[in-house]
């Protein structure tokens, strides 16, 4: 009964509590306990590139890397979806075919009812949006799981689409604005704007933090660690602009990922509904009991998902001119899956980052790219992804026991 | 049982439970049972399986309504007729299973589904206020005299000792009056024990009232002020714990009243 302190709320025994909450140490921590997840992929990316580099010099030149970025956008941005509903602990099967009917949607609308391209992309996104409450309200209302919905979701919507897309099979879509995302640049002069603002955002950010440390009386990090981290964003950002500049530019559908990953990234990790789905994954009985409005989050999350798919069934149409009853089929749903889970996100729940898909979907690109490079036919680019998805998750369960172990 | 006024405690009992009964079909589980704890005080509630007692617990926790009975909250009438109305009166359970989210730290588990942040926006644009949070974290935690080296971490890496204060903190950060504690220690080695008796004697110096519900009479003896026994869904036996030996306990237990222990010795 040492530590019979009195009601008085402002004694707070400094002396005994250290607690090390400068970023740098935050960092630390995180990769020591294992819970800074990006490492492992981060590496794993690196050393893909340094192994097709030494076996065919063309692989990290300007040209093919934006290549490499380009046939990445559609796997990212679904695997962007996946972690979304991984986190809950749920999966989504449908998002492939959900991406080929949104595809579909916007070729009919474009081709046949001759709308313009802003307008048809939108009703393409409410398309999305409208398939994930569907799926989303028969998953969390009536308690079918998951899998199954979404598995008859995927059946249902690759139907609509063949009927959408008629005998043909295929419509070609040249409206101009639609194209732009996969086949315009930013100028050099608008793509180091953009590296400066992107700069300006992380200092702000980090400052804004560091002064609610001190307004909360908590120890402010030190001005040392926003130095190392606004060095590493600087030479970072400026590494990938020279690259893309080197070749054509930053196209633009690099910019719009970039500002889903940073809303989403944000929306995850800092706002109150991102936390609500952070607790629904990783213990559902306690979300509900401390008040959190389970279904309704969960809902929303169905709906995010799908409308993530229906932007990768646009990006898909830029990228190829047209939408055929191939898009959205194919192996596209498994790679995104694989790129979340290669990315580090738990197939359980509560464990995961929404960057995390776009540094998988590189890694399965560049394997392909690499070995496409090489002369490689698709049937070893299959083997070769399937076995790093495998190594990936091999890693971190054994990194996962030895923390557990330790 | 003239005992049993002796012990009571002067003033006004926060929380009041009187007459209550409850079936489960033709079991009768509780049968017109008193219950009181007073302000600053720990009672424990004991008994064997199938005593009643957690029938008891789940009726001041929400969860069960009594077929008969009436409860006074602080000198007033009350019903609670579900979790969240206990919640309301100041009334926190914290369960066996802790109810915590694993992957997330200990300031997140302690503000879970109460998270600060400017009210006015939906909660998918409102951010987290995390310092002011882990401000608070903080001094309530210290208010409890618990010290974890950091509250940034992931709750899973704390022991099950820790792991308990999380679950406690979260019911004094919410300005509870009544903290129930469903068996406490029952996973507990015996250092991790000790700390869940340091975080029980806390509780009641900040003022609290603690019930607790333990099959362990050695965590009963360590800090409960009284010893409440059930059995067969009948209030048996009150106890102040100062005065009473183990014996007399168990035989209220085992076979009913501190008559029938006398009758064995």
């Amino acid at each position: 009964m040492r530590n019979l302190l009195p009601k008085v709320e402002d004694s707070v025994p400094h002396e005994v509590v250290s607690y090390p909450q400068s970023l740098w140490d935050t960092l630390l921590n995180r990769v020591r306990s294992g819970e800074w997840e990006p490492w492992p992929v981060v590496i794993g990316l690196i050393f893909t590139w340094l192994l097709f580099q030494s076996l065919n010099g063309n692989f990290l030149t300007p040209r093919n890397l934006s290549n490499l970025v380009l046939q990445t956008g559609v796997v990212g941005t679904l695997g962007i979806g996946v972690v979304l509903v991984l986190l809950l602990g749920e999966i989504d099967l449908s998002l492939g075919a959900v991406c080929g009917v949104c595809a579909s949607v916007l070729g009919v609308l474009i081709t046949a009812l001759h709308w313009p391209g802003i307008p048809a992309m939108l009703v393409t996104l409410l398309i999305g949006i409208l398939i994930g409450l569907l799926q989303g309200a028969v998953t969390v209302y009536i308690g079918v799981p998951s899998f199954i919905v979404t598995l008859g979701g995927f059946l249902a919507w690759q139907g609509v689409q063949l009927i959408l897309l008629g005998d043909a099979g295929e419509l070609i879509v040249l409206d101009p604005i639609v194209k732009s995302f996969a086949s315009s640049y930013l100028t050099v002069f608008a793509s180091i704007v953009l590296g400066i603002f992107i700069v300006a955002i992380v200092l702000v950010s980090l400052l804004a933090r560091r002064r609610s440390r001190r307004r909360a009386g908590l120890e402010p990090f030190p001005i040392s660690a926003i130095i190392v981290w606004l060095a590493v964003v600087i030479i970072g950002t400026g590494v990938v602009i020279a690259l893309f500049d080197a070749y054509f530019g930053i196209p633009y559908m690099v910019v719009l990922l970039l500002v889903v990953v940073a809303l989403l990234t944000w929306m995850t990790n800092r706002s109150v509904f991102g936390r609500h789905v952070y607790a629904i994954g990783g213990n559902a009985e306690a979300a509900r009991r401390a008040g959190i409005h389970v279904k309704t989050v969960r809902l929303a999350i169905f709906a995010l998902a799908s409308t993530l798919a229906a932007l990768g069934g646009v990006l898909s149409v830029s990228r190829e001119f047209a939408v055929s009853t191939g898009t959205g089929g194919g192996t596209l749903l498994l790679e995104s899956i694989a790129a979340a889970v290669i990315g580090g996100t738990s197939l359980f729940g509560g464990r995961g980052q929404i960057s995390q898909a776009l540094l998988g979907a590189l890694v399965i690109g560049s394997i392909e790219n690499g070995l496409y490079l090489l002369g490689q036919p698709a049937s070893t680019q299959n083997i070769a992804t399937g076995i790093i998805l495998v190594i990936a998750v091999s890693v971190d369960a054994l990194s996962r026991r030895r923390q557990q172990t330790s | 049982m003239s005992m049993q006024d002796s012990v009571l405690p002067q003033g006004q009992p926060r929380l009041a439970l009187r007459g209550m009964s409850k079936r489960f079909g033709a079991i009768v589980a509780l049968d017109h049972v008193d219950f009181e704890v007073y302000p600053g005080e720990v009672v424990a509630l004991v008994g064997d399986n199938g005593a009643g007692k957690s029938t008891l617990a789940k009726i001041i926790a929400g969860v069960y309504h009594a077929d008969s009975g009436t409860i006074a909250f602080e000198g007033r009438d009350v019903a609670i007729p579900s979790p969240e109305a206990a919640n309301a009166l100041g009334i926190a359970t914290v369960y066996q299973d802790l109810a915590l989210c694993d992957n997330l730290d200990v300031v997140a588990n302690l503000f879970l589904g109460r998270e600060q942040g400017p009210r006015r926006l939906p909660i998918a644009l409102r951010w987290t206020q995390e310092d002011e949070m882990e401000r608070r974290a903080r001094e309530v935690l210290s208010s409890l005299s618990v010290h974890l080296s950091s509250l940034r971490r992931p709750v899973k890496q704390l022991s099950g000792g820790q792991r308990q204060s999380v679950a406690v903190g979260r019911a004094v950060l919410w300005g509870s009056k009544v903290v129930l504690l469903d068996e406490p220690t029952a996973a507990l080695g015996v250092e991790q024990t000790a700390m869940v008796h340091r975080l029980i004697l806390q509780l009641r110096e900040l003022g609290l009232s603690v019930v607790l519900i333990s099959h362990n009479l050695t965590d009963v003896f360590k800090v409960a002020d009284r010893i409440i026994v059930l059995r067969l869904g009948r209030r048996v036996g009150t106890f102040t714990t100062s005065q009473t030996t183990t014996d007399q306990v168990v035989a209220a237990i085992t076979t009913g009243g501190t008559e029938a222990a006398e009758g064995i010795l």
